[in-house]
């Protein structure tokens, strides 16, 4: 039986008196690649916000694994945090250190490996992502494409059980995205790991999406909730529809 | 602590992978098997394996790398989907290998080009001030690219928001001033020219350096601060590439704002200053008000004011400059924002040091 990794209730996003989205019920289970989707506006970055902790909710809340956090206390947060890794839209590499110590630093913080094991696992999350030997460089020294696999490195230092992806395919030439699409995917199946992911491309939204919602701007509600292809079948209303066959129309007509 | 079991037979270390493998530590007797010359070949059994986690997986992949690197055979029967589908990704990109050399320069050469490097940094600094202050002189003729807004705002901030802080600084100054004066000229008798002292100390040049010294710190930092991250955001690109003059829309409304506001903030500095003297004078000292206004008085002279005038005139041209240049050549990271504002300050207060001395030359040598 597949188990909920994160539930929402009633969950409104806003800042001060200006409310984002009005009112958001869904669940994401153990094991999804699940798509926050939405126009441009709509909410999507705020949404993460709150999921990651770094927002509190305007009304309703949420739970991961059965845990209320926003009503847990400081270090119940910090347990569940731990087991969350998060990819920042443009990669949040702390500039003043090497990509190894960027990852290393999860795993100095909160784990007792000695320093041999962390090099090891360093050098497996950066192999991973593809920056294999570019230990020592400085965030300021590589390409945007690269900043954002070493986040995800460093999203990953932990063996996270969630990780949050805000736009991890903007800015990367089409082979870097569909690499990254392939090592989500990978990442989910061989290590069980679940993955929420904010993301336009269509493309990756069917190639890995498993579960998903779609945020409308103009209702500042969720207006859809299910697997993207299911949804494509079946759209609920014509905003998704448009969204989910904008490219394939297109194509057609070109 | 769980770790893999290995041996070496007939040149093969045979690695086997069961039970729960999670949380391994680094095994170094394993890896100095791997490394030993013996070794021809490495092969990985996987046998009842429960539980495996990234620590395997980097083990895994560290023996793939050493087989590589010594050119043996490796290989892994049996590894579960999930693990052997991650290895596989791991290996999937070859190592990155850097192939820039740098070679050591022998001392002569180094000293020619940090020489060198010294004279363009000097040469990119005065073309940054000439070009700026032709710019100026647009400015005054209303034909930049500046906008409006941005120059108000700037006059804004290093004037009205500014006035606190001299104020109180310069007060403070004026009553230390007062008070180190009072105690030498007290053996004489003669504490009544502690009006004169601090009249003529504030007005001629502590009041015009206590003003260049705060708005280093407050509005040089934070013009390097701001046009720093604007490098960083790639606005200044963007400025350049679009055909703006940079020193016209970023510079130039910041230092025509501070060119205006510090012979005013000296000015303040001057009032509050002597303010400060005549705290300590008239309440502490017990000089009469009356005698400490006359030796103000006598003390203070046009030449004097308008030499403190110029001072902070020049301290703005320098400020706004320093905070600019460093803050326009900032590096593209949060340290390279942080290391330009350090720079902005720290060369805008060695800069208006350097300028007073060669004011107070130049004043001397014309009997000012
Ligand atoms: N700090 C903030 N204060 C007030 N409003 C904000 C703030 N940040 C974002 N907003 C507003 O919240 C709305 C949603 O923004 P958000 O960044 O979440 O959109 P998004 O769906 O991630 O868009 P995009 O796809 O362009 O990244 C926007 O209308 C934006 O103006
Ligand atoms: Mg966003």
């Amino acid at each position: 039986m597949t188990t909920d990794k994160i539930v929402a209730k009633n969950l409104q996003v806003a800042y001060g008196p200006k409310v984002i989205i009005k009112t958001a019920d869904f669940a994401v289970k153990q094991n999804d690649i699940f798509i926050i989707m939405g126009g441009s506006g709509s909410g999507k970055s705020s949404l993460l916000r709150v999921l990651t902790g770094l927002m509190p909710p305007a009304k309703g809340t949420f739970w991961v694994d059965g845990t209320d956090y926003p009503a847990a206390d400081d270090e119940t947060k910090l347990e569940i945090m731990k087991k969350v890794g998060i990819l920042y839209q443009s990669g949040g590499l702390f500039s003043s250190m090497t990509l190894a110590e960027n990852v290393a630093l999860p795993l100095q913080k909160y784990t007792d490996y000695s320093p041999a094991t962390i090099d090891e696992l360093v050098n497996l999350k950066l192999a991973l992502v593809g920056l294999n030997g570019y230990n020592d460089y400085y965030p300021a020294e590589i390409s945007g494409g690269m900043k954002k696999r070493a986040g995800l490195a460093r999203a990953l230092a932990l063996d996270p059980e969630i990780v949050y992806f805000d736009e991890p395919s903007a800015g990367l030439d089409p082979i870097s995205s569909t690499r990254l699409d392939n090592l989500m995917k990978d990442i989910n199946q061989s290590l069980g790991t679940t993955l929420v992911v904010v993301t336009h491309e269509l493309d990756s939204i069917f190639a890995i999406g498993t579960n998903g919602i779609f945020l409308d701007a103009a209702s500042k509600s969720l207006t859809a909730h299910g697997n993207p292809h299911d949804l494509l079948k079946n759209p609920p209303n014509e905003t998704v529809y448009n969204f989910l066959t904008r490219g394939k129309e297109d194509e057609k007509t070109a | 602590m769980a770790t893999p079991d290995f041996e070496i037979k007939s040149s093969v270390l045979t690695v086997r992978l069961g039970g729960n493998l999670t949380h391994v530590e680094s095994p170094a007797a394993l890896f100095q098997a791997a490394q030993n010359l013996e070794t021809k070949k490495i092969s990985v059994l996987t046998e009842g394996l429960k539980a495996w986690d990234s620590t395997l997986v980097s083990i895994l992949f560290e023996l793939q790398n050493i087989s590589h690197a010594r050119k043996i055979g490796f290989e892994a029967k049996g590894l579960p989907q999930g693990l052997a589908r991650l290895l596989a990704l791991a290996q999937a990109v070859p190592q990155h290998v850097d192939k820039v050399v740098v070679e050591k320069e022998p001392l002569l050469d180094r000293l020619g080009s940090w020489g060198i490097n010294l004279f363009n940094i000097f040469l990119k600094g005065w073309h940054f001030t000439a070009e700026n202050l032709a710019a100026l002189g647009r400015f005054a003729t209303g034909k930049t690219a500046a906008r409006k807004v941005d120059f108000l705002f700037a006059l804004e901030d290093c004037g009205p928001k500014a006035l606190g802080i001299v104020s109180l600084i310069s007060f403070m100054v004026g009553l230390i001033l007062a008070f180190v004066g009072a105690i030498q000229l007290k053996t004489f008798g003669a504490q009544v020219y502690v009006a004169s002292l601090v009249t003529i100390g504030m007005i001629r040049i502590m009041g015009a350096i206590m003003a260049g010294i705060i708005m280093a710190g407050r509005t040089g930092a934070s013009f390097a601060a701001t046009l720093g991250t604007m490098q960083v955001n790639e606005e200044i690109d963007a400025l350049k590439t679009m055909g703006v003059p940079v020193s016209e829309f970023l510079v130039l409304p910041r230092l025509a704002a501070l060119v205006i506001a510090m012979p005013i903030l000296t000015m303040l500095a001057d009032f509050m200053g002597m303010l400060g003297g005549a705290f300590v004078g008239v309440l502490l000292l017990d000089i009469p008000a009356v005698e400490y206004w006359r030796y103000s008085w006598q003390a203070w002279g046009l030449t004097n004011f308008f030499v403190g005038l110029f001072h902070g005139f020049v301290f703005g041209f320098i400020i706004s400059l320093c905070g600019c240049y460093y803050g326009i050549n900032s590096g593209r990271n949060a340290d390279g924002v942080g290391v330009a504002t350090t720079k902005a300050v720290v060369a805008g207060i060695v800069w208006m040091i350097i300028a007073t001395g060669f004011i107070t030359f130049c004043c001397e040598r014309l009997g000012i």
